[in-house]
């Protein structure tokens, strides 16, 4: 499938989208097929900062776990609690309701280092 | 440089699926199709069936089979005169160490099939051709034959309906030959998921067709290893390569029960009645380890001290749990005793229970 072209990729398979400077981060649809059913997210607290390139938590799936590395840099203002008891959701709705956390955005620049929707489709065609 | 991987007569209905292909034992198998979790579920619900062609089948037949079997496997097969009849059983090496565990079938008047793990297929093989007497036939069926395992509350119906109404289902670990589907095959009533079923030995070129028989029914799921995995160690079920080895005895592992105290003679049977005098020195424990998967390898700790390592390890799909088995100290193997599991970073609690861990299957009630 074609991944939206209404946000920027990671090469670690992360999205980021930006709404009054506030980015929302999550996995790609691609990252969710390869992990399998989700059955266990850690995921950081409100507060925790995230530095660009580091893990930030893990996801796991029966088979496999991933680490997940932010995509950009800030404080963390808002965490998916909904993802604690429904993992799963990651699965469905990659995109939407399975985003994971929020962080205001202290570094546009850090943008210009993603992948456009385009760009992130090749990648993963070649990978 | 790797030889290639073999394939399965179902191969390509794997490819057909989708599945997800992985190498195992030298084979490339379907880890998953549409889900582990989605497979399990629906072998524990409804019906899944597993290409499970990989596995070896030995034929034994002569007026020396009985005993030569007698001598190379625990389990007493006095307890399989009947003809049709069947039992879980273990092939030791001499100091009492597990070379494989394997189910023997009684299939005919002087003749025995063997149904042995694919990871072993070679080494048993020639352990047995090693020790075999002339005047016996032993024949490695392998490459002509087709393993399929159909498992699940409704599997026994499928696969009534595709031998027809004049056929009568063999009770628990019996094998009967049937007609399915103009399939001829042997229908075995065992497996490895916990729940009622059968594995369906065929000939090879006829797999696909029984395959594709089977998934005509809606309520049939093709489920993989990946499910495999999770379904047998939530029945507490062992898996030779991680619960066993050959470094490993039938008491350690909890397989006593196999190796009956009054039988003798068999390759081994000095080495377990030693260990048995002395009682081992660890033993394989089951562990519930909520909120995490433990995996094999991670080390099993008890007050900060490691005790062993993780033999099995997954996430139990009906529990929602992680679950694991480890070899531990005896005296840390009893229900109850708190332990953990260093699962990457972090330490996480872990008891010690009782198998299964599921206990509710269609097997069981």
């Amino acid at each position: 499938m074609a991944h939206p072209s209404d946000r920027v990729y990671s090469k670690d398979h992360e999205w980021v989208i930006v709404d009054g400077g506030v980015a929302t981060i999550g996995i790609s649809h691609f990252a969710q097929d390869q992990l399998g059913e989700v059955v266990y997210i850690d995921l950081p607290a409100v507060g925790d900062e995230l530095a660009a390139g580091d893990s930030f938590g893990e996801i796991e799936s029966v088979k496999s776990v991933s680490e997940l590395f932010a995509p950009v840099s800030g404080e963390i203002v808002e965490v998916n609690s909904a993802l604690d008891d429904s993992p799963e959701t990651v699965n469905s709705d990659p995109h939407g309701a399975g985003w994971m956390v929020k962080v205001p955005l202290s570094d546009a620049a850090e943008l210009d280092a993603l992948m456009s929707a385009e760009d992130y489709d090749a990648f993963i065609t070649e990978g | 440089m790797s030889d290639a991987l073999k394939h399965t007569p179902l191969h390509e209905e794997h490819l057909a699926l989708g599945a997800r292909m992985v190498p195992f034992a030298g084979w490339a198998m379907p880890v998953q199709y549409a889900g582990i979790i989605e497979e399990h579920h629906a072998v524990r619900n409804s019906a899944g069936i597993f290409d499970v062609s990989h596995m070896a089948e030995f034929r034994v037949f002569g007026f020396g089979a009985l005993e030569f079997l007698q001598r190379m496997l625990t389990n007493d097969l006095l307890k399989i005169t009947e003809l049709g009849s069947a039992q879980y059983t273990l092939m030791l090496d001499e100091d009492g160490h597990l070379i494989d565990d394997l189910i023997v079938y009684h299939t005919g008047d002087l003749e025995y099939l063997i149904i042995a793990n694919a990871s072993n297929a070679e080494t048993d093989f020639a352990w047995l051709k090693e020790h075999a007497p002339e005047d016996i036939e032993l024949v490695d069926e392998s490459e002509r034959t087709a393993l399929i395992a159909v498992q699940g509350p409704e599997a026994l119906r499928i696969v009534g309906e595709l031998a027809g109404p004049e056929w009568e289902a063999p009770s628990r670990f019996h094998i009967r030959e049937a007609m399915l589907d103009s399939v001829p095959a042997l229908v075995a009533r065992t497996g490895y998921t916990g729940e009622d079923g059968v594995e369906i030995v065929c000939r090879a070129s006829d797999a696909p067709l029984l395959w594709r028989a089977l998934l005509s029914f809606g309520e049939v799921t093709p489920a993989g290893l990946g499910a495999r995995d999770t379904l047998r160690l939530e029945v507490g079920y062992p898996l030779y390569g991680n619960d066993m080895d050959r470094t490993i005895d039938p008491i350690s592992a909890g397989l006593g029960w196999v190796v009956p105290k009054d039988k003798t003679g068999y390759i081994g049977a000095e080495r377990v009645a030693e260990i048995r005098a002395a009682g081992p020195q660890t033993k394989l424990a089951a562990l519930l380890v909520p909120g995490a998967i433990p995996r094999p390898g991670m080390s099993v700790l008890h007050e900060g001290a490691v005790v062993g390592k993780v033999a099995s390890g997954t996430f139990s799909p009906t529990l929602e749990t992680g679950i694991a088995t480890a070899y531990v100290p005896t005296s840390l193997a009893q229900v109850g005793t708190e332990l953990s599991v260093e699962i990457r970073k972090k330490t996480v609690p872990a008891t010690v229970v009782k198998t299964p861990f599921v206990s509710s299957t269609s097997l069981s009630a």
